[in-house]
C-alpha cells in the first residue's frame, strides 16, 4: 500500500501513537511524531512510498520527531529528532520539523548503513546512462539534479549515494530533493508545476525547500544501477555549459573525500572507490543556465549505447 | 518484566539465532545496538554457522557493525604500538588493560568489540615521567579542574584521562586496577609479577589470564556506571570460556581472587554471568564463592545489567542505577570523602567544568595549529 492511500486522519493518528511503517529505498522505517507538520510533510513528499500495517514488526530505523521534554519548549518551540531513544542532532525550530526528519534520516543512513559505501552525491539515470554527481555544497548539484529529474531523468539519490560493497551497484534512495536559496526560484521557473514545499525561512543558512521525487523514480527504487559517468558539477555565474574530461587520480581523491563512511570502511572503502573509478568516465561539468545543462545531459543520454560513447574527448586516465 | 532475554539467549546460545522471529530481531538488534553488541552478535552467529539462516535485513545490519568493529581493531593495535613506542624510549614498562589487551593478545573476546578508550598500567613511581612524555607527544589532559586533578591523583588508581590532540584517541593511565581509597586492596606488584610479555615488543605486557578475568569483574562490579554492563559481563563470559581450557583454571582463579582481595567481586561476576548469560562457570570448582546480599543485589543488578534501551527498563530501573552509582563510589571512597564528592558532582562541578571544557578546546585548537593542521 502507498502512503497516499492512508486517510490523513489515520496517518496523523498512527504517526502520533505507534508510528507509521514506511519503506524508503532499501531501508524500512518506523516514524513516530506528534507534530502535525511532519504528517503533512510525509503526505506531500512520501505519498508514493510503501507503507505497511501498524503490526509490521521489523524496521531498520526507529525514529521520532517530537517537541523536547523541557519547559523551555514553551518559550521557543522546537522539534527534536531521536533514533531509538538517542538524540544525535541539535533540535531545530518547530516550524522545521520536516527538515528535522530529513536530516535525521540522513544521519541514520550515514552512521548505520556501512554495508554500503555512502557518497555525498546525487545519481540520475536516463536510457541506461547513469551519472553520479559528487559535489561540494554550493556547487549547484541539487539544482542540476532537480532540473534533470523534472526533464524526465530517473532520480536514484539526491544526497546519499549507496554503493553496494560487493557488486559496485548503486541502490536507489530517491527521497525528496533539498533545494536552497536561489535554486528555489530557478526550479520554479524551469517547471512551475514542480511540487515544492513552501520555503522555510527561519534557518541560519537561508530558505530551504523540498521537491517531491517523481512517481516513476519511486516505483523503480528497488532497481539497482551500475554507474557509467562521474560528473563533478559546478555552477558559474556566466558561460556556456562545458564538459571536460578529468583525471581519474584526481577524481579518486575527491571521491574519497566525499565518501561519508570512508574512515569506517578503511581498506574496503579504498577498494570500492577504486572499483567505481575504474568503471566510470570522469568529467568536470560547468554550467550557468539550467536548461542548457539539461540539454547537454539529454544529448549524452540519447547518444549513449552500452558499448560506445559519443563524445569528443578520449577517456582521461 | 523487562527483557533482554532474546539478546542474552543469542549471545549465550547462538545456535538459537536462526530460530528468532522478525519481532525477536527487531527488539534484539535495537537492544544490541544500545549495548554495543551488534558486531558481537555477528560473530556469535558466524561461529554457530547461523548467518545464512538470518533474514537479509538482519545480516546487513550485523555485517555493517562487524565491519566497523574489525576496522576499529586495527586502529587500536596501531595506537597501542604508538603509545608503547613513546614509553619504551624512557624505559617505562606498560601493561595493556581491558579491551586493548584483548586485541593485542588476540583473544576471542576482541572479536566484534568496539573499544572506546585505551587503558594501560604503569608503575606508580613512573607516573610523573609518563605524564611529561605523553604531554610532549600530543596527549592532552582534558579536564584540568583542581577538583578533578585531586580526585584522580590523590584518590583514584589512574591519572586524569588524556586525549590525543590530532587523533582524538582517549588514553587512561592506571597505576593499579582499583583506587587508592577503595575498600578492596589488590597489590599492583602482584599484577606485575604475573604479567605476560607480548612477543615482538620490549617491556609490553598483558595481565595473566586470572588477573585479566578478575580485572574485568572489578571493572564491572566495583564501578558505578553500568552503561555497558551487559557487554562487560559478556566479556567476562568470553574470557572465562577461553581461559577455562587451562587445567585447574577455576581453582587458580579463586586463589588469585583471594590474593588480590577480589573474592566477592568474582562471586558476583560468576553469579550474573551464569544467570543472565548461561556462562556455565562451574561454581563447584570454586568452593566458598558466595556473593553477599543477593536478596538486594539480584533485583538491582538484573536491572543495572540490562541494555540502556527503553524496552529493557521498568519503573525501578532509575532507582537501581542510582543505587549502583552511589554504591560504586562508596566502594571506591570512604564516607568522609564520598559525601562531599557526590555533592560537588551534583552542583558546582557542572559550572566549573563547562568553563574548563571551553578553555581546553581552545588549547587543543592551538596545539593543532602548531602541528600545521
Amino acid at each position: 500500500m502507498k502512503l497516499l492511500q492512508l486517510p490523513p486522519a489515520e496517518l496523523r493518528r498512527q504517526l502520533a501513537t505507534c508510528g507509521v511503517w514506511l519503506r524508503t529505498g532499501p531501508f524500512s522505517l518506523r516514524v513516530q511524531s506528534r507534530i502535525p507538520s511532519v504528517a503533512e510533510g510525509l503526505a506531500k513528499f512520501y505519498g508514493q512510498f510503501e507503507v505497511r500495517s501498524v503490526h509490521e514488526v521489523f524496521a531498520d530505523f526507529h525514529v521520532a520527531v517530537n517537541p523536547p521534554a523541557s519547559l523551555r519548549h514553551c518559550l521557543r518551540p522546537q522539534a527534536t529528532f531521536s533514533f531509538d531513544g538517542i538524540q544525535p542532532l541539535k533540535p531545530l525550530p518547530r516550524g522545521q520539523a520536516f527538515t528535522m526528519l530529513e536530516q535525521g534520516l540522513n544521519w541514520c543512513v550515514s552512521t548505520q548503513a556501512h554495508h554500503y559505501l555512502i557518497l555525498n552525491a546525487a545519481v540520475v539515470e536516463k536510457n541506461g546512462f547513469v551519472a553520479v554527481l559528487p559535489a561540494l555544497p554550493g556547487s549547484g548539484k541539487s539544482t542540476l539534479t532537480a532540473g534533470l529529474v523534472l526533464s524526465g531523468w530517473r532520480l536514484l539519490a539526491d544526497e546519499l549515494t549507496l554503493i553496494d560493497r560487493k557488486t559496485g551497484a548503486i541502490h536507489a534512495l530517491p527521497r525528496p530533493i533539498c533545494l536552497e536559496n536561489e535554486s528555489i526560484p530557478l526550479i520554479h521557473a524551469l517547471n512551475p508545476d514542480a511540487f515544492l514545499s513552501p520555503p522555510s525561512r527561519d534557518t541560519t543558512e537561508g530558505p530551504i525547500a523540498y521537491m517531491r521525487p517523481p512517481k516513476e523514480s519511486v516505483r523503480r527504487q528497488h532497481e539497482p544501477a551500475h554507474p557509467g559517468w562521474l560528473v563533478f558539477p559546478k555552477w558559474v555565474a556566466e558561460g556556456e555549459a562545458e564538459l571536460r574530461p578529468r583525471s581519474k587520480q584526481q577524481s579518486f581523491q575527491f571521491l574519497t573525500q566525499q565518501a561519508i563512511n570512508y574512515s569506517q570502511l578503511g581498506a574496503e572503502g579504498f577498494r570500492v572507490c577504486t572499483g567505481l573509478i575504474e568503471q566510470t568516465d570522469c568529467y568536470d561539468f560547468q554550467y550557468s543556465q539550467l536548461d542548457e545543462a539539461v540539454a547537454v545531459f539529454d544529448r549524452l543520454a540519447a547518444s549513449t549505447t552500452t558499448s560506445t560513447l559519443d563524445h569528443e574527448d578520449a577517456r582521461a586516465c | 518484566m523487562i527483557n533482554a532475554a532474546r539478546l542474552c539467549l543469542g549471545l549465550a546460545n547462538p545456535m538459537q539465532l536462526g530460530h528468532f522471529s522478525e519481532a525477536d530481531w527487531d527488539i534484539t538488534l535495537r537492544q544490541a545496538r544500545a549495548a554495543g553488541l551488534l558486531a558481537t552478535l555477528y560473530y556469535a552467529a558466524l561461529g554457530a554457522s547461523q548467518l545464512d539462516q538470518l533474514p537479509e535485513r538482519v545480516r546487513a545490519q550485523l555485517g555493517a557493525a562487524r565491519h566497523v568493529a574489525d576496522r576499529h581493531k586495527g586502529v587500536i593495535r596501531w595506537e597501542v604500538e604508538a603509545i608503547h613506542h613513546v614509553l619504551d624510549r624512557i624505559g617505562v614498562p606498560m601493561i595493556v588493560l581491558k579491551g586493548a589487551a584483548y586485541v593485542v593478545a588476540g583473544l576471542e573476546a576482541s572479536q566484534g568489540r568496539i573499544f572506546g578508550d585505551i587503558d594501560i598500567l604503569v608503575p606508580h613511581g613512573a607516573l610523573t615521567d609518563v605524564e611529561r612524555v605523553l604531554g610532549r607527544t600530543g596527549w592532552v589532559q582534558e579536564d584540568r579542574s583542581t577538583y578533578n586533578d585531586r580526585y584522580y591523583r590523590q584518590w583514584m588508581h589512574e591519572i586524569p584521562a588524556r586525549r590525543h590532540a590530532q587523533r582524538g584517541t582517549v588514553l587512561d593511565v592506571h597505576h593499579n586496577i582499583l583506587p587508592l581509597t577503595a575498600r578492596n586492596k589488590p597489590r599492583a606488584q602482584a599484577l606485575w609479577d604475573a604479567a605476560l610479555p607480548v612477543s615482538g615488543f620490549n617491556d609490553l605486557y598483558v595481565l595473566a589470564p586470572e588477573d585479566m578475568l578478575l580485572h574485568s569483574a572489578a571493572h564491572l562490579f566495583l564501578n558505578g556506571e553500568f552503561e555497558h554492563g551487559l557487554r562487560d559481563l559478556n566479556d567476562f563470559r568470553r574470557l572465562g570460556w577461553q581461559f577455562a581450557d587451562a587445567p585447574q583454571f577455576w581453582h587458580s582463579l579463586k586463589k588469585r581472587a583471594e590474593t588480590l582481595d577480589l573474592v566477592q567481586t568474582l562471586a558476583y561476576a560468576v553469579r550474573y554471568a551464569n544467570r543472565l548469560l548461561d556462562a556455565r562457570i562451574p561454581e563447584a570448582g570454586m568452593p566458598g564463592l558466595s556473593p553477599p546480599e543477593t536478596w538486594l543485589m539480584d533485583p538491582i543488578l538484573s536491572r543495572g545489567l540490562q541494555p540502556n534501551h527503553a524496552s529493557a527498563r521498568d519503573l525501578w530501573t532509575p532507582a537501581a542505577l542510582f543505587g549502583l552509582y552511589v554504591r560504586g563510589h562508596y566502594l571506591r571512597m570512604p564516607l568522609h570523602l564520598l559525601v562531599p564528592h557526590l555533592l560537588y558532582k551534583g552542583t558546582l562541578a557542572k559550572f566549573n567544568e563547562q568553563a574548563l571544557h571551553d578553555a581546553n578546546q581552545e588549547k587543543l585548537a592551538q596545539f593543532r595549529a602548531f602541528l600545521g593542521k
